[in-house]
């Protein structure tokens, strides 16, 4: 087990290189000279060379390159041209509340999305199997950042239940665990969960279907096991697919919920790439999509080794 | 009832198709039967019928079904559930298929164990153990730990007998034990059979469609068509004398044997019946070559053709003489008994 996450870990290396490559590459394909955001408009030629020569750009590509991975791999992002501060540093504190919400929007989907897809496998074409189905259907389709509105609109106008933006009552961008900031995470955590929870039901309601259409249900039944006993076996067979579905889906939540971040003004990945974006910061924007790019592959490489774990047919040597 | 397994006009439908229809059997205690039949005769149905393991909702059986003692329809889930695998127990024809892939086959054996006999998680393991030694597999303490893919195909079923065979079981049923398997493992897991059964007065039921496997181990074989037995006596009355032209058409067409170079195999032409839409008379009629006039309108009952040997057909004696002139003639090989 521990030679195959060693030999992993070496297959991981050529993806993050690539990864850093577009990712350096980015400024350049953004239209724009890169340092139009930097300087003044009438700024003078002499003034654009030094900049120049200040960023590097007057070196050739792959020079800049190798220079900008070496500063990476040193943990020098830059540092942001909006607010003077580390990129990241900046990222570093997005991350751990995108993280914090991405994982309970995973959490309540996953509980939900399983749940759904267990009770439409089992029972399927029942009048719960269509509801269920019609459940995830939603989570799938509904545009999230509208039911992120409707959530804000009667939760908070109307009820004054839940704060509606935000990460916590001081307006500040830290998270803690307690009863106060609970509140600010349930409206984005909620809204988040549809998408991993959609999915999830329909990938869940196709395994247990196909499991118990198999020999060994039938073989596990002739041996005397109770329905219950069959269904941990459906569990355990499951688990591997449904694990690998939640990873992704947590991959993805991390990076791509830039819209519901932005609705509930949440402090994470989203919200600052939207921020760079519109700001042309380019120093955060390369930095945000390089962590975030790497959290994926980190978080592939976890549920890949989980799934080896639980699912003994493949192969590990 | 003193019969170990005896089954009274069980029928079993799903949907609009009879699968089963109207069979009678009868297996004493310390026998072995076989039933015969090609693919969709009801010879599967029928022997899942015991451990009542086709869906309740998909499917209707009707009749009566006792084994070892017990009335298997009238059974709450709960006896069911101990009844199976503990009383009467069941292997399968593809051992990969019938084992969970994630699970050790040990694992799956002391799960079968301590279901049924709420020992200890160690207690089990040796039962385990003792079990694999055997059913004879070579190193049977790490086999135990081994995933179902990890092992042949041969090894393989003799886990599964061992799984079916490790609580004890009063009648084994085995569906096309050894279809999936290479010939020379075939004849190895039917010896071991055998052995077995003798050896733990186990009473079996066989389901197969060789003839050469159903002789190999079985006192009695039963020959079905069409959900119905046909032709039902002792191994040597079916390969030897039989009476039903489905048998004869079997026995024909087996491929072993003096086939000389360039000869054709014989085969029974046509296909059977629809079974949602069952013409009147005899099933086989549109395929035998006696049938006359009488069988496409009556169905022939099972009618005696010998001490304890019973054929469905109007004309049993003509398709007995047939086949023995045949024989005569062509000094036909015949398989040993």
């Amino acid at each position: 087990m521990l030679f195959y996450i060693l030999k992993r870990l070496v297959y991981v290396t050529p993806v993050a290189l690539g990864v850093s490559l577009v990712c350096f590459l980015l400024v350049h394909l953004a239209p724009g000279d890169p340092l139009s955001a930097v300087l003044p408009v009438d700024a003078s030629q002499e003034t654009i060379a030094e900049m120049r020569a200040a960023y590097g750009f007057d070196k050739p590509l792959p020079v800049q390159y190798a220079i900008w991975l070496w500063r990476v791999l040193h943990g020098d992002l830059g540092n942001s041209i909006a607010t003077g501060r580390p990129v990241l540093s900046e990222v570093g504190r997005a991350v751990v509340n995108s993280l914090i919400l991405a994982s309970l929007a995973t959490l309540i989907g996953f509980t939900f999305g399983t749940l759904f897809g267990f009770v439409a496998g089992y029972r399927r074409n029942s009048i719960l199997d269509r509801l269920a189905s019609m459940v995830s259907v939603f989570g799938v389709s509904v545009p999230h950042y509208w039911l992120g509105m409707v959530l804000v609109i009667v939760f908070s106008a109307n009820l004054g239940w839940l704060p509606p933006t935000g990460a916590g009552p001081d307006g500040s961008g830290n998270w803690r665990p307690d009863f106060e900031h609970l509140r600010y995470i349930i409206l984005p955590a909620l809204t988040m969960s549809v998408i991993p929870m959609g999915i999830i039901a329909r990938t869940v309601r196709a395994l247990v279907g196909d499991i118990l259409g198999q020999d060994f249900v039938e073989a596990l039944r002739a041996k005397g096991l109770t329905e219950f006993g069959v269904f941990r076996h459906v569990v355990r067979n499951a688990a591997p697919t449904a694990l690998a579905i939640m990873g992704l889906q947590l991959g993805y939540l991390l990076g791509g919920s830039i819209l519901i971040e932005t609705v509930f003004a949440w402090p994470g990945t989203g919200f600052l790439l939207n921020a760079a974006i519109f700001q042309r910061d380019l120093p955060l924007l390369q930095g945000s999509i390089l962590v975030l790019a790497m959290f994926f592959v980190l978080l592939n490489l976890i549920v890949d080794v989980m799934q080896t774990a639980l699912d003994p047919r493949i192969e590990r040597a | 009832m003193n019969a170990a397994v005896a089954i009274e006009n069980l029928k079993v439908t799903f949907g609009a198709v009879r699968a089963v229809d109207g069979v009678d059997l009868v297996l004493e205690k310390g026998q072995a039967l076989a039933l015969i039949g090609e693919s969709g005769s009801g010879k599967s149905v029928t022997l899942r019928a015991i451990l009542r393991l086709h869906s309740e909702k998909r499917s209707r059986i009707e009749g009566r079904i006792q084994a070892a003692g017990r009335d298997v329809l009238t059974m709450s889930k709960r006896e069911l559930s101990a009844f199976r695998g503990g009383t009467v127990s069941m292997i399968f024809q593809e051992p990969l298929l019938a084992f969970d892939p994630v699970y050790t086959v040990g694992q799956q054996i002391t799960e079968s164990i301590r279901r049924h006999e709420g020992v200890s998680a160690g207690q089990a393991r040796v039962r385990a153990l003792k079990m694999f030694e055997r059913v004879r597999i070579p190193s049977p303490e790490r086999r135990l730990d081994a995933y179902p893919h990890e092992m042949s195909g041969g090894m393989r079923q003799r886990a599964m007998i061992a799984l079916a065979l490790a609580c004890r079981p009063e009648v084994l049923l085995a569906d096309e034990p050894t279809t999936a398997l290479d010939a020379t493992v075939q004849i190895q897991i039917l010896l071991l059979l055998r052995e077995l059964q003798a050896e733990l007065g186990l009473s079996t039921i066989f389901v197969t469609h060789d003839l050469g496997a159903a002789v190999e181990v079985a006192d009695r074989i039963a020959v079905m068509y069409a959900g119905r037995i046909v032709e039902t006596g002792t191994a040597r009355q079916i390969v030897l004398d039989p009476h039903h032209p489905y048998t004869i058409g079997l026995l024909r067409s087996r491929a072993d044997g003096a086939l000389a170079k360039g000869a054709r195999l014989d085969t029974i032409p046509g296909s059977p019946p629809d079974l949602a839409n069952r013409p009147p008379g005899c099933p086989f009629a549109p395929r035998c070559f006696l049938a006359e006039e009488r069988c496409r309108r009556e169905e022939p009952p099972l009618a005696a053709a010998g001490p304890s040997h019973l054929a469905a057909c109007w004309r049993s004696e003509e398709a007995a003489a047939s086949f023995r002139r045949k024989r005569a003639e062509a000094a036909e090989p015949v398989l040993a008994v």
